[in-house]
């Protein structure tokens, strides 16, 4: 049998694998089985090593999301100042979903990250690719009606 | 007052501009080094200038650039690590997203005196913006000619490009990084053999972190003994201090490496937070075993920090005031490292996951005595045991809390909540 190695030509092909996630996660919303099989197939790769990476990297999704991802920093430095579950909680009761879920009209998901390197204007939290520092409810509120704005 | 270096240019308007670089003497330490410098005596000033890496681990920088083979013949690389993720640490994301010239004159400089033609940058997923910046300023470089085919007619020429990550803080560890920019899962390599030998597609790799190479610049322009006279004899330059947590101004202070960490606390970062009496402080980012206030005379360098059973790590000091539960702080940090280890290793698999069940237990009140001692036992099980460093960082700060608050878990087992106010 051919070594799995052999049947990539050119190594530096498979280094468009984290690129081509991206590209197809955009495409498609999140990794959705077809986006990792066509990912697979343009690349000549196993799926199931495709689907591998996908799981690897968190910054990959593979269960659809809502149009603004809240991601909430659980850091220690974010929760020192009073953030990480207290932002985590005033988000769950104000979009009334817990952690990982989705709001019914398909606008928010909230999550919980790893340290954002924003230690020093904590609490922080990304929206999309958007970061936010030093949030506090009266911002999260604002933020909300501005990104709710969009959609009326 | 410290005059600032590595930050020197940040409070200018559009900072991170090349024209902005330029007009602060930008680009001369390149242009001096391939006029008059052959690689070696480039390798030899960084040498004498004492640099070690700021990455966390305080490699000395000159013996890592003279690892890579001198063959022509081979191909070489040079990665510059921007995967920014130890929790208290954000001074990489600053150098990138207000100077990022200043780092990419560094990795010219350091890639002609290794040899190698192409050059990549790793960077976090996460940083949208340090993404951005990155490729205008590269894209602003090869305009100018400093990247890109026979550099300003010196005949030496070089690529350098972003590779965006996608998450993972194992990636920071340099062998994570290479199998990452390979297109692989971020699992590190076992070691030796060392990337200068073996790295990236098997070629001699050198793998810097933004805040070392961005001191290069200053030591080619200012020379070798300038910059040893700055810090302690063995810990030179200015380093980046990141500090967050209780205290009254958080932020980024450039000082020299032995500043007392007194000094740091309670000149630059204005003292404790609403007057809180300080309970301790995590020096180095968030796998260094903790110190207490009766250590606050320490020299934040390598060598002082090393001495008391602690890091200097990325320089990343975290705070923390009376009111805070150690036993929360353990939990935190624990479910930090839990969800990073990249599940190549068991000690540290197995061993974050129990150890973050445990302090879970713990902290809300369904603790038992023995899981006190069963925490200790794993996590001085891990250490050593593990490819990368990362099963010593996940332990460290729990052997730390341990042996400096013992009291804490204790009175959580005994009383079912936390020994402090908060």
């Amino acid at each position: 049998m051919q070594p799995l190695e052999a049947k990539i030509a050119d190594p530096a092909k498979r280094s468009m694998l984290l690129t081509a996630l991206y590209i197809a996660q955009e495409q498609y919303g999140y990794l959705t089985k077809e986006a990792i099989e066509r990912v697979a197939t343009r690349l000549g790769l196993p799926v199931a090593d495709v689907y591998s990476m996908a799981s690897f990297y968190s910054l990959y999704r593979l269960q659809p999301t809502g149009r603004y991802v809240l991601q909430v920093c659980e850091g220690l430095s974010c929760h020192l100042v009073g953030g990480a579950d207290r932002l985590v909680d005033y988000l769950r009761k104000k979009l009334g979903i817990e952690v990982g879920e989705t709001t019914p009209d398909g606008l928010f998901t909230l999550q919980t990250v790893q340290c954002l390197a924003s230690c020093g204007t904590s609490p922080a939290m990304r929206v999309n690719d958007a970061l936010y520092e030093n949030m506090t409810a009266e911002k999260v509120d604002e933020l909300l009606d501005t990104l709710r704005g969009y959609h009326v | 007052m410290f005059e600032k270096v590595l930050t020197r240019n940040f409070s200018l308007p559009r900072s991170e501009s090349i024209d902005t670089y330029l007009a602060n003497g930008g680009y001369q330490a390149l242009q001096k080094v391939l006029r008059e410098y052959t690689p070696e005596q480039v390798i030899e000033m960084v040498t004498a200038s004492g640099l070690r890496g700021r990455g966390g681990a305080g490699f000395p920088a000159g013996r890592k650039w003279a690892f890579i083979p001198k063959d022509p013949q081979i191909e070489k690389y040079v990665c510059v690590n921007t995967d920014e993720g130890e929790p208290g640490t954000f001074k990489d994301r600053e150098l990138v997203e207000k100077d990022p010239h200043q780092v990419i004159e560094g990795v010219i400089i350091a890639s002609y005196a290794v040899g190698a033609h192409r050059a990549f940058v790793y960077i976090r997923g996460e940083f949208f913006l340090g993404v951005k910046r990155w490729i205008k300023a590269i894209d602003d470089a090869y305009a100018k000619g400093f990247l890109g085919k026979n550099i300003l007619g010196s005949g030496f020429s070089l690529d350098l490009s972003v590779h965006r990550g996608a998450g993972a803080y194992i990636c920071g560890e340099e062998t994570a990084l290479i199998e990452s920019l390979e297109g692989k899962r971020g699992q590190p390599r076992k070691k030796p053999p060392y990337p200068a030998s073996v790295g990236l597609w098997g070629k001699p790799t050198l793998v810097h972190n933004v805040e070392t190479l961005a001191n290069v610049p200053h030591i080619i322009n200012r020379g070798a003994e300038w910059y040893a006279s700055i810090g302690t004899p063995k810990s030179t330059g200015p380093k980046i201090f990141c500090v967050s947590g209780h205290v009254k101004n958080r932020g980024i202070f450039e000082l020299p490496l032995g500043v007392p960490l007194r000094e740091i606390l309670y000149e630059y970062a204005g003292g404790m937070a609403f007057d809180k009496k300080l309970k301790a402080v995590i020096p180095g980012g968030a796998s260094t075993p903790m110190l207490t206030p009766d250590q606050l005379d320490i020299p934040m360098a390598f060598e002082t920090l090393e001495a008391a059973g602690t890091m200097l790590g990325t320089g990343a000091i975290i705070v923390m005031n009376e009111d805070t539960c150690m036993v929360d702080v353990a939990r935190r940090l624990m479910r930090f490292f839990a969800h990073e280890s990249c599940g190549h290793c068991t000690p540290c698999r197995t061993g974050t996951t129990r150890m973050l069940a445990l302090l879970e237990d713990l902290e809300h009140g369904r603790g038992k005595a023995e899981d006190i001692e069963r925490l200790e036992e794993i996590a001085s099980k891990m250490r050593g045991l593990t490819f990368c460093p990362m099963g010593d960082a996940a332990a460290n700060p729990i052997l730390s809390s341990l042996k400096l608050f013992r009291d804490e878990y204790e009175y959580h087992v005994k009383y079912k909540r936390c020994a402090v106010a908060a």
